[in-house]
């Protein structure tokens, strides 16, 4: 399995079905058993821990189901947080950094609230202007819409869309069909192993989704 | 990631738990406190009974007969009747490492002035004697030579001797007192004393010639004990050596044979006193750092609690970028800054109990900038040996296990 640059790759498949642990893989947190796996050129086999944890740092950005953005920080400093185990970023280039990747983001306004003071969706999107704040060559999102509503998931997507266009490799993980179909390729796993590639060949552009999709739908509940 | 972003972490993680971080320090601050208190304490009463010794002359020596053993039976009154005024002659005529000699005889008697009396004793000395034990004539005079050579009835009495026949802030000079029912002249009176370290008044005393009291009071021909000095206080240790060396040879005492006088120095009592009360601070400060034992150990437990409470946190440091390095320090440097913010906090409330405690007990306190440092020292080591283990379990996490734990 290749994963070009500027690619956007949506892996799916059951529960149980090895995508996590390939996520795992790609992400550098685990090893391959077999096979090898080169990220930028560099075969991670040959890496210890703490090479492993130079790379994430550098060329990898994480968004994950359930955020995991560390508590009682603020959105700022939890943008800022991959930039801190960076010992050539400067105080004052990764605070300039983070205020870039959470005005990417949209998420300007919301700097110093704290991940309990904004909603799912903002969550999300501070998760990912802290994947970005790294510059990193390869964004891995693990379910990145599981924790959301339809709207604010395809909001997400909108804005995975955005980054994909300026040129960003993302790959994620997820089993919703609808979600997938956001990517350009699509890897189906099974059972530990790679069932099916295909192209997407009806993507769906989440603006242009969220067009048609009315804003409020209260009216209808009352 | 550099340090002052690591203090900055730890001084965050610790004000998210105030009070938990608190408790957990108050086992050091105690710890800490109870040590610093003990040796302020320790150090302060060492100091009084110092001063107060040293205020009798630190370059003192004293020479006592020796009670002597042979094979276990005490020869009593024939040894204690060691020492002669021939031994005072020698001495003088001797030993360099000497200043002054006075010789004493003691004898204790009734003392009536008109009609109050008292009780007290009455020592025979030479003129030299004031500057050995550093007494100091209020008025009136000290007694001369004429009145040595002829044994005249004069004395010098002390302060509570005043107030107990004359009442006090009288001044009895000129007066004449009966002692053992013989008429003495009073031609002195000594400055107030105060009382010694051991709780003794230093100012019931009366002081004449020794020849008077030896052959009118006590009717001995031997000498209760002679008071010398030093030429100063470093030949304390020669003077003894000096002294014990020409009374062993004027007392023809056989190479086999023991001493049968004893020669002590005020430098070899201070420093007696002074390894009893540096017992006392050990034992003191030893039980204090136990309680330092168990305030590290509660440190430890709330690291461990804190490692499992943000195992997830670690996962995040860890997926981007963190190093098993970087999460080590992290929480290490956390529990050194709550050792060493306890130690602090110690410090000032050791120093607090010390002074409450002090004036309780009307002893003064000292804080030895070696406790403080001390104090410190152990706080760092603590942080740092209660720290580790936590630190290291934090450090080995796995990131893909701690990320997922719930």
């Amino acid at each position: 399995m290749v994963v070009n640059e500027g690619e956007f790759v949506a892996i799916m498949g059951m529960s149980g079905s090895g995508k996590s642990t390939m996520l795992n893989i790609l992400g550098c947190l685990d090893k391959p058993t077999s096979g090898e796996y080169r990220l930028d050129g560099v075969d991670i086999n040959t890496l210890d821990k703490d090479a492993l944890a130079r790379l994430r740092n550098l060329k990898l950005g994480f968004v994950f189901q359930s955020y995991n953005l560390l508590s009682r920080t603020t959105a700022l400093e939890n943008v800022e947080l991959p930039l801190f185990y960076n010992s050539k970023v400067r105080s004052k280039e990764r605070k300039e950094r983070s205020i870039k990747a959470l005005e990417a983001v949209s998420l300007s306004d919301r700097m110093h609230h704290m991940p309990n003071q904004l909603s799912g969706g903002q969550q999300q999107r501070v998760a990912i202007a802290r994947s970005l704040v790294n510059d990193p060559v390869l964004i891995l999102a693990d379910e990145p819409t599981g924790n959301l509503d339809t709207r604010t998931s395809i909001e997400i997507m909108e804005l995975f869309q955005d980054l994909n266009s300026k040129g960003r490799t993302i790959v994620y993980v997820t089993h919703e069909p609808d979600i997938a179909k956001y990517a350009t390729r699509n890897i189906i796993f099974r059972d530990g192993r790679i069932l099916k590639e295909n192209l997407v060949t009806e993507r769906s552009f989440a603006k242009e989704v969220l067009k048609t999709m009315p804003l409020e739908d209260y009216d209808d509940i009352i | 990631m550099n340090f002052s972003n690591l203090f900055r972490i730890a001084f965050r993680a610790l004000t998210r738990n105030k009070l938990r971080a608190f408790l957990t320090m108050l086992g050091i601050i105690i710890g800490v406190g109870s040590v610093i208190a003990m040796l302020a304490i320790g150090e302060g009463s060492k100091m009084k009974i110092r001063n107060t010794m040293s205020s009798m002359g630190t370059n003192m020596v004293m020479i006592m007969p020796n009670f002597q053993r042979r094979g276990g039976v005490s020869l009593g009154t024939s040894s204690s009747m060691a020492l002669k005024y021939s031994d005072v002659v020698a001495l003088r005529n001797e030993a360099t490492a000497l200043a002054a000699i006075s010789p004493e005889i003691r004898a204790s008697g009734q003392i009536i002035y008109g009609n109050q009396n008292t009780q007290t004793t009455v020592e025979g000395v030479s003129e030299e004697y004031l500057s050995i034990r550093k007494l100091n004539i209020g008025s009136g005079r000290i007694f001369n030579d004429t009145e040595i050579r002829n044994m005249s009835k004069v004395c010098i009495v002390g302060q509570t001797v005043v107030k107990n026949l004359f009442g006090a802030g009288a001044d009895p000079v000129g007066l004449s007192i009966r002692i053992k029912n013989l008429p003495f002249l009073v031609i002195g009176v000594l400055e107030s004393k105060g009382e010694s370290s051991m709780g003794q008044d230093q100012d019931d005393l009366i002081l004449a010639p020794y020849t008077t009291v030896q052959s009118r009071l006590a009717t001995i021909d031997y000498l209760n004990g002679i008071y010398a000095s030093a030429v100063s206080d470093e030949k304390s240790e020669a003077a003894i050596a000096e002294v014990t060396e020409i009374l062993r040879r004027t007392h023809k005492i056989k190479e086999s044979q023991d001493n049968d006088f004893r020669v002590m120095s005020q430098s070899e009592l201070i420093q007696t006193v002074s390894s009893v009360t540096d017992v006392m601070t050990i034992l003191l400060g030893a039980i204090a750092g136990i309680s330092l034992l168990v305030g590290g150990i509660g440190i430890m437990n709330i690291m461990f609690v804190s490692v499992t409470e943000r195992t997830r946190e670690i996962g995040i440091r860890m997926s981007i970028g963190g190093r098993s390095r970087d999460i080590l320090l992290q929480f290490l440097v956390e529990s050194m800054v709550m050792s060493i913010l306890g130690g602090l906090l110690g410090v000032i409330f050791g120093y607090l109990v010390a002074k409450i405690a002090g004036s309780l007990m009307s002893s003064p306190i000292y804080i030895t900038p070696q406790s403080v440092f001390l104090a410190f020292a152990v706080c760092f080591v603590i942080g740092v040996f209660f720290g580790w283990y936590p630190a290291k379990k934090a450090a080995n996490l796995n990131p893909i296990d701690a990320l997922r734990y719930e």
